[in-house]
């Protein structure tokens, strides 16, 4: 065991000798240049984040070998990353309602944007959202973001739905399945936003006690008409596949893969609008293969693997070049995924984000995540 | 026999219908290794043998699997040593916390797997150990110890211990009349228990998640490919593939153990 | 001959524990996830408080109880048929049998019931088959009962079927010669002698099913969670180890409580 810990601080130690190496700048600490790859590198990523078409030439082009975590949820993202103490893993694809945990909680560093030579060509939004900038200084390179979106199937729901609503409907009892995940609270009080002004709801995310109260209050009753939330895409896909759901909240990937297995579904943004996602690749604080994380961002933001993940997660790239090559991939997905949209449809969205007692109105009268979790978990009792 | 015809016919009809119990769902992995679409529906949408191409050139599932092998082994061979001197200790002698003795190995599968794996990841984390090969095996050794101490401590206690002072008492000693003796009546017990030991670690998912790091066991590799479902009918391959691999050993084992040990009956 | 088990249990495994439950009595910064070394219950009394822990607790030791008393009913017959009416080869082909589940992944097992139960799956299939009317039993805990039931029945038959293996014929037909019925005999000579297989089983079914998250999560419905779903939650969410770590001592305390009563009824020794 003394040898093992003796090893172990030696590979400490020679890490740290290695870092500097790739060159620093000396006021900020950031990297100024991307130095020689490490030979591999440790994601944790959501499912068809890291897919072979173009892992592979990734790999062949920097000889960086990639091993691929994938996480279910962001609450399993954010434990991964803060397992063994953090050094286990180099990037994680972080989704807006884990990245500022990750930042506050010290498990991810700050990156130069500069080396990313596609940068300049993002949305202007996704340069330095606040979900992974904090004044100014950014904790990680902005990827692709999307909807969440009102699922249904055309051949058994009828007439075809507009609003949330229907999730909230007693006559689909048993037929309705949402997303096990706490963010939820957000989806009831963005649904509450538009149907009970008085509460006087500005941000699903920022709710007071009266308004968080009421979201849950909505939750617990639509308890029962649930049949199950689920936890794995495959889970909602499964679902609707078997005839044991016909309406569910969801995410364009599903719809996708229900479509291609001839299941007649539908998915639309409905009238009250609709959360949604916007990920970012974030650097571990004690990442061991730093310049193969450089590598890797600047390699998944290129228009060319932006368009290959967006076409087949079904979602959006930051990437405005990407638009282009999503057409040379498949027909129309540029429209079908808003990758042309103007900002102004990016700025409908409410993109996930870690709910803090902080509102921004200078009270401390919000509900935390923590709070948001332990009311998920009554929830679903 | 001293069974009537009527019981022994029920029990045959009951034995039938566990078996059906046990089968139907094997059964449907091996179907839906040929399954064309991604997605399992009832009935099976299509079939197609490109899975099993697929997954046979698939690297990260040789990885995967050659870990899981290894960390079994390595796990096995530990919790055989470990179980067996446990209970041949708790057998043999009566000692202060002896009774604690059997608490304590029973409790690693007595608590839920999730604490015994955080409680391992805290011990790695604090001790500044690197998630290896060896953290997993630690992990899985664990939890094995208690399947070789039951099997093993059940057959001991049925065994006469007339048997060892028979083989003393002709002049063996100690040495002669554990090969002799001791070993062949617990030989049986080894084999099973080691096989459920292996069987365990082999298919083990709540420990090592957190004891593995980056590396991808098979049932890790399995639960990151059913999340999105994009491989599934490939997931079914490498489990049918392991069935067969194993039925040899498992055949094996069970023509070996038929036979031995000195208490055989009929 | 005792040393090597107790370093490995004692020390590391004990140690790892309790480091651990210590943290049971600290508390976490809410946002950073830090922890905070200040002594306190709150998380203990956070849990006896909430109606929802309690129910949660509640429902994972009853369907962990369900799940052995079922496992128990199924595999005594079963093993009684291998070990004492089988011939030596359909023996063989039985142990084979029983082994050969535990080999094929548990959680593709998982998946597989999942396609039987669900709302147009197999199990309605055959059901409407054969002129019944469709069940729906997909995603709820009776789905959990029977999955869990599925997946730990080998650990309960092996166990069951090595004590009765055990008991000499002469017994059974010495009670036979005494005027004892089938029935009779099975009551005061099989069961008895069969009990310590039992109990050694049940140590496996109940604690397995009480420690279990992933099955919950997958065949689960919306009333489903268990005490490990909480757990993991916990440990995810705010890095909350110290909650995570307090609930789990419910399990704990079951746990040492049930082997207590295993050990008192005597069936322990006799294992």
């Amino acid at each position: 065991m003394r040898n093992r810990r003796l090893l172990a601080a030696l590979a400490v130690c020679l890490v740290a000798l290695a870092i500097p190496a790739a060159g620093s700048s000396k006021s900020t600490g950031l990297p100024t240049a991307i130095g020689a790859g490490e030979g591999s590198l440790n994601l944790v990523a959501w499912e068809g984040y890291a897919e072979d078409q173009w892992v592979k030439p990734f790999t062949a082009a920097t000889s960086c070998k990639v091993n691929r975590k994938y996480a279910g949820s962001s609450d399993e993202m954010v434990s991964l990353m803060r397992s063994g103490g953090g050094s286990q893993y180099d990037l994680v694809s972080a989704s807006g309602d884990a990245s500022l945990r990750l930042i506050y909680g010290k498990n991810v560093q700050a990156v130069n944007p500069a080396l990313i030579p596609d940068f300049k060509n993002f949305i202007e939004p996704l340069k330095s959202p606040p979900h992974n900038t904090i004044k100014g200084v950014h904790y990680g390179i902005s990827l692709q973001w999307g909807p969440n979106t009102l699922l249904y199937n055309s051949a058994k729901v009828k007439p075809a739905p507009t609003s949330w609503a229907v999730l909230y409907d007693a006559r689909n009892k048993g037929k309705i399945t949402v997303p096990d995940n706490p963010i939820q609270i957000a989806d009831a009080a963005l649904y509450l936003m538009a149907t009970q002004k008085s509460l006087g709801i500005t941000d699903p995310y920022e709710l007071n006690a009266a308004q968080f109260k009421a979201a849950v209050a909505l939750l617990k009753k639509q308890k029962p008409l649930v049949k199950k939330y689920w936890a794995l895409a495959s889970d909602e896909i499964d679902l609707f596949k078997n005839g044991d759901a016909t309406l569910g909240a969801s995410w364009p990937y599903q719809t996708n893969t229900l479509k291609a297995a001839k299941v007649p579904v539908v998915d639309l943004i409905p009238v009250e609008g609709a959360t949604g996602w916007a990920d970012t690749w974030m650097l571990s604080a004690k990442s061991k293969h730093p310049n193969c994380a450089y590598k890797w961002m600047a390699w998944v933001s290129t228009p060319k693997v932006q368009a290959q993940q967006a076409v087949f997660f079904g979602e959006t790239p930051a990437n405005t070049l990407a638009c282009k090559e999503m057409e040379k991939i498949a027909k129309g997905s540029c429209a079908q995924y808003h990758a042309d949209a103007p900002v102004s449809y990016f700025n409908q969205i409410k993109f996930w984000k870690t709910p803090v007692a902080d509102c921004g109105n200078g009270k401390q009268d919000c509900k935390d995540y923590s709070a948001w979790q332990q009311a998920w978990t009554e929830v679903k009792g | 026999m001293t069974e009537t015809r009527a019981t022994r016919l029920a029990l045959g009809l009951w034995t039938v219908l566990v078996l059906l119990f046990l089968f139907v769902p094997i059964a449907i992995i091996v179907v839906y290794a040929f399954n064309s679409s991604n997605i399992q529906s009832w009935p099976i949408a299509g079939w197609t043998t490109h899975w099993f191409g697929s997954a046979w050139r698939n690297q990260e599932i040789r990885d995967a699997f050659w870990l899981s092998i290894r960390a079994g082994l390595i796990a096995t061979g530990i919790a055989l040593l470990l179980g067996t001197l446990a209970s041949f200790a708790v057998h043999r002698f009566r000692f202060f916390g002896r009774e604690a003795i059997s608490f304590i190995v029973v409790l690693p599968i007595a608590l839920p797997g999730i604490i015994t794996g955080m409680a391992f990841n805290s011990l790695f984390v604090f001790g500044g150990i690197n998630f290896s090969l060896w953290t997993i095996v630690i992990g899985h050794a664990t939890f094995c110890i208690v399947i070789v101490y039951n099997n093993v401590i059940a057959r001991l206690r049925r065994t006469q211990t007339s048997l060892v002072e028979a083989s003393m008492d002709l002049g063996a000693d100690g040495l002669q009349t554990f090969r002799h003796v001791t070993l062949p009546v617990v030989s049986t017990a080894l084999v099973a228990g080691g096989l459920l030991a292996f069987a365990l670690s082999f298919d083990e998912v709540i420990v090592t998640t957190f004891t593995a790091g980056a590396q991808n066991t098979l049932p890790l590799w399995i639960f990151g490919s059913i999340r999105l479902g994009q491989h599934l009918p490939e997931v079914n391959v490498v489990v049918v593939a392991v069935i067969v691999l194993t039925l040899i050993p498992v055949i094996v084992a069970q023509r070996l153990t038929r036979d031995t040990g000195v208490l055989k009956r009929r | 001959m005792l040393a090597p088990p107790v370093v490995w249990l004692g020390v590391l495994y004990l140690a790892a524990l309790v480091l651990l439950f210590v943290a049971a009595f600290w508390k976490v910064d809410s946002f950073t996830g830090d922890l905070q070394h200040v002594w306190n219950v709150d998380n203990f009394t956070h849990i006896f408080q909430s109606s929802t822990y309690r129910a949660i607790a509640l429902r994972t030791i009853g369907i962990a109880a369900a799940v052995t008393i079922t496992d128990a009913l199924i595999a005594l017959p079963f093993a009684y048929f291998m070990a004492r009416i089988a011939g030596p080869r359909t023996r063989a082909m039985l142990f084979v049998a029983v082994m050969v589940p535990l080999w094929s992944s548990y959680l593709v097992r998982v998946y597989a019931w999942r396609l039987i139960l669900a709302h147009d799956g197999a199990l309605n299939w055959a059901l409407h088959g054969i002129g019944l009317p469709s069940v729906s039993v997909s995603y709820s805990n009776w789905a959990m009962w029977i999955v869990f039931s599925y997946i730990w029945l080998p650990f309960m038959i092996l166990p069951v079927y090595t004590a009765i293996e055990r008991i000499p014929d002469s017994l059974l037909e010495a009670s036979r010669d005494l005027g004892a019925r089938g029935a009779r005999t099975t009551r005061k000579v099989v069961l008895p002698l069969a009990l310590p297989g039992v109990v050694a089983g049940s140590i496996f079914t109940f604690s397995l099913t009480l420690g279990d998250y992933i099955t919950p999560k997958l065949v689960g419905g919306t009333g489903s969670q268990f005490i490990g779903n909480v757990v993991y939650d916990s440990v995810g969410v705010a890095n909350n180890i110290p909650f995570a770590a307090a609930y789990a001592t419910v399990p704990l305390v079951v746990m040492a409580a049930y082997l207590l009563l295993a050990r008192r009824s005597g069936a322990f020794e006799a294992l």
